[in-house]
């Protein structure tokens, strides 16, 4: 009895407590649902620049809190998510965002790994074509005794 | 014996890719405000509250613009460097103090030395935000006309003042011809 009230403890305290540490951080708030989608999408699109690995909606280095405050009111103030990317991208380059831009620079980037495995498969191809598959009816008649006499073996082995 | 070579070829490139690669710092980030004009700003001095320090302050000569903080401990390390700078007597050097406290700031330049002709007071960080700083100690080098055309993030060092900063600071101080 007590054992099961600890886990339950235990688990309720687990799981809240990520959410606890999200208490450290302002919260903003909005009168307008769509403003409010606009900076949840935001938020979670630009890195934290500190914590490189991080969006500024998980991240709670300083200045993460600095730029949300920041794109918190450039929406309040009206502007669209394509002028609040370019605000930050003007002063922090195209690695703030998550998704980054495809242009001439990020092609390579992006079409890479496709190219990649289209180059793999005609390889693999190719080298199917070259050697061919072998099955037995391709074998002589010397190999294909070695073959009986190797699977005789074998089925005498798994009967013992 | 062709068979390996092909591997072989392509395990040396890659080899010295990666060495190469090794060299860098993931966590540098270029700036893309090189070769722009330096942000406007116009923010409180730091020991004196009724002056003024602004981009136009900026203009008119070749500038090192050195964001510092008296929490930043990477600071103190390159801080030596930035006074012996500051005494040799030919680069002009402004310090923007971003999101200090104003004593804190003021009692660290007693201690340690001020190497800067003025510091910019940046409270809350706005101004670092336009600079695009997201790790102090951040180094800007500004040419006549305000505009940036170098930035170092990370604490400066005598190598890179002997094999950058100074080869720069020179090209850019020569009068267009």
């Amino acid at each position: 009895m007590t054992r099961t009230i600890l886990y339950l403890i235990m688990s309720v305290v687990m799981v809240s407590a990520p959410y606890a540490t999200m208490a450290a951080d302002t919260p903003f708030e909005f009168d307008d649902p769509a403003q409010e989608q606009r900076y949840k999408n935001l938020i979670a699109e630009i890195r934290c620049l500190v914590c490189q690995n991080q969006s500024l909606e998980d991240s709670h280095a300083e200045l993460a809190q600095d730029l949300r405050n920041e794109i918190y009111n450039m929406i309040l103030d009206g502007q669209d998510e394509k002028e609040i990317t370019d605000f930050l991208v003007y002063r922090y380059g195209d690695f703030v965002l998550f998704r980054p831009p495809f242009n001439v620079k990020t092609v390579l980037l992006w079409l890479g790994p496709f190219i990649l495995l289209i180059t793999a498969i005609l390889i693999i191809l190719h080298l199917k074509r070259k050697h061919g598959t072998r099955s037995p009816a391709t074998l002589n008649a010397e190999e294909q005794q070695r073959l009986a006499r190797l699977l005789g073996q074998k089925i005498k082995e798994d009967q013992s | 014996m062709n068979r390996y070579l092909i591997p072989l070829v392509i395990f040396i490139g890659l080899v010295v890719l990666f060495r190469i690669g090794l060299n860098y710092d993931p966590r540098r980030v270029p700036s893309p405000l090189v070769d722009k004009p330096v942000p406007t700003f116009s923010l409180p001095d730091l020991k004196n509250p009724s002056g003024t320090l602004g981009s136009e302050d900026l203009r008119g000569q070749v500038t090192l613009l050195n964001v510092w903080a008296s929490w930043c401990v990477a600071c103190r390390v390159e801080h030596p460097l930035l006074m012996e700078l500051a005494k040799k007597g030919n680069t002009r050097i402004y310090g923007l103090n971003y999101k200090d406290d104003r004593e804190e700031a003021i009692r660290w330049l007693d201690k340690f030395g001020d190497p800067y002709i003025q510091s910019a007071f940046d409270q809350n960080g706005k101004v670092g935000i336009d600079l695009g700083v997201y790790g102090v100690p951040e180094t800007f080098v500004l040419d006549r006309d305000g505009v940036i055309r170098y930035k170092f993030i990370g604490p400066i060092t005598a190598q890179l003042i002997q094999d950058t900063l100074l080869p720069l600071l020179e090209r850019l101080e020569k009068p267009e011809i």
